[in-house]
């Protein structure tokens, strides 16, 4: 297992740098759809006006994806400190108590196991137990913890827990889902923005009478142009589900690597379900960097089509299940070398 | 014709540089790892005095425990001293250490009012967490190592080893399975043994 996934490693790292460049690219792409497509729409429009009102100029898809680049290399670079802002996360400096001591060890131990620098710490202040990781590439990672995960883990399910986000950072999944919260938060913004702008341009264009100027070709695509504005959101977090869910069988296996105790991880992973409760501290737009479902829906418990496009977080059950299977091999690995 | 020929050997001649370069990151990657096991080393040889003193004044009672762990730390200290040729007394040394050190948290165990003080909670605390790096350093280079080992012996990577010099590096060896677990033991839980 360890030969395998290490020569995987490289594979997985850039595999995800592709991925990464894949997403930049089609943000820029659906931003150029979404100005061209208004430009074209407007031209469409204006064709039968006299030549002076005519759109010759196709400037709304030059703005637009020059705004689509500039927002995705924003989200790049900013992705990390937004995700983290946006939880409310504080950064541990200096250890305040024994359980942040502990907390410091432990990623420090994992650091180690996992051949990486060690990441920044920081602590959510929320009950309900959870984690997650972020950064750009493993020389700049942070983890994060919830106080409850803290309150309710021992040493060894805490080292498992950190393990497993170590497995994010060093694969490089983190690059990616850091760039895909921060392009989901973007779009978010943007939808809220341009519904105002839809709501507001509506008031101003009903002088009525031109519309028999449109022919059905450009009420069709307006239509089109108006639902990817409305889809877009929507899209980008199936989007995200998508890539986390297969993620982390991926990251539970390299933290079971890292501490070579995949039952501590099961044992996380059941009291981390047994809690239950929401995270509320983390938001819908970065749900997809925890190691559990922070909405804790109860369709994560459930495997087949609508499971899969609904949810972020392969079921639980099944998790626990494949590590527990290690586990016990491992056990039986040792306990047969024993003469 | 000759044009095929030609394709066929830049893809050889791309191919070995491809693996020569692999066999080389990987040998450095497998001495950085053993360079980490030796900053993890000192970490806990530097350690150890000050866990010493402090449990030293309230158990004057268990001396030999103590004593055994200054020697332990000490002869670990003198074999690191000799350098990465003397790997096999470095493990031997280290593993005498890991033993000592567990003995003596056992005992502290035993004396619940040494445990109420604030102190020792952090000391073992500090204790874990330097035995648990120290071997996931050692993980860490034995993983290493065996891809190493692995590649290089792997054909077709096997035919550009001798080129790149790559030579098999030798695995840190854990004497048997009571040392290996040592950093593993949970201090609040009693050992079996």
């Amino acid at each position: 297992m360890t030969e395998e996934g290490s020569l995987n490693l490289f594979q997985q790292q850039d595999a995800n740098r592709r991925r990464t460049i894949w997403l930049i690219v089609c943000f820029v792409v659906f931003f150029a759809w979404l100005g061209f497509g208004g430009d074209y729409v407007y031209f469409l429009a204006t064709a039968h006006a006299p030549p002076a009102e005519q759109h010759r100029v196709w400037w709304l898809g030059f703005v637009m994806v020059g705004l689509g680049a500039v927002l995705a290399w924003y989200a790049y670079r900013t992705g990390p400190e937004k995700v983290l802002w946006a939880t409310g996360a504080e950064e541990v400096i200096e250890p305040a108590d024994d359980q942040q001591k502990r907390l410091v060890n432990v990623v420090e131990e994992m650091a180690i196991a996992a051949g990486v620098p060690r990441p920044r710490i920081w602590v959510v202040p929320d009950p309900d137990p959870n984690a997650f990781a972020t950064g750009n590439d493993a020389a700049h990672a942070h983890v994060a913890v919830t106080r409850g995960l803290l309150d309710l883990c021992n040493r060894d399910e805490l080292q498992a827990v950190i393990g497993h986000e170590l497995g994010h950072v060093k694969n490089l999944d983190v690059r990616l889902m850091t760039t895909l919260a921060a392009l989901v938060g973007a779009i978010l913004l943007m939808r809220n923005g341009a519904s105002r702008m839809f709501v507001g341009g509506r008031g101003g264009s009903g002088r009525g009478g031109r519309k028999s100027d449109l022919g059905p070709l450009v009420i069709l695509l307006l239509i089109a142009w108006i639902l990817s504005w409305i889809l877009a959101p929507i899209i980008t977090q199936l989007l995200a589900m998508a890539v986390s869910r297969k993620r982390e069988y991926l990251a539970d296996a390299m933290g079971a690597q890292f501490t070579r105790n995949p039952l501590a991880l099961a044992r996380a992973l059941e009291k981390i379900e047994g809690a239950g409760a929401p995270t509320t501290r983390i938001k819908s737009g970065a749900a997809h960097m925890c190691i559990a479902d922070p909405l804790g829906g109860h369709l994560a418990e459930r495997e087949g089509m609508l499971a899969d496009v609904l949810t972020s977080h392969p079921p639980m059950a099944k998790r626990i299940a494949i590590l527990k299977g290690m586990g016990y091999a491992q056990l039986k690995r040792e306990g047969g070398t024993i003469p | 014709m000759s044009w095929i020929l030609l394709v066929l050997l830049v893809a050889a001649a791309l191919w070995m540089i491809g693996a020569y370069n692999g066999l080389v990151s990987l040998k450095n990657q497998t001495l950085n790892a053993f360079k980490q096991i030796d900053v993890q080393l000192k970490r806990r040889h530097d350690l150890i005095p000050n866990l010493v003193n402090a449990v030293r004044g309230a158990m004057d009672f268990e001396k030999d425990t103590l004593e055994a762990v200054i020697q332990a730390r000490n002869q670990a200290v003198k074999v690191n001293a000799a350098g990465p040729d003397a790997v096999k007394q470095i493990s031997q040394a280290e593993n005498a250490l890991s033993g000592a050190l567990s003995r003596l948290m056992v005992v502290v165990e035993q004396y619940p009012q040494l445990k109420a003080t604030g102190n020792i909670a952090q000391l073992q605390e500090e204790l874990t967490s330097t035995e648990n790096k120290v071997a996931f350093a050692r993980q860490l280079y034995n993983d290493t190592a065996t891809q190493y080992n692995t590649t290089q012996q792997q054909f077709p990577t096997s035919l550009v080893a001798g080129w790149a010099h790559a030579q098999p590096a030798a695995l840190w060896e854990i004497e048997d399975k009571a040392d290996r677990d040592v950093p593993r033991v949970d201090l609040s839980m009693k050992p079996k043994s």
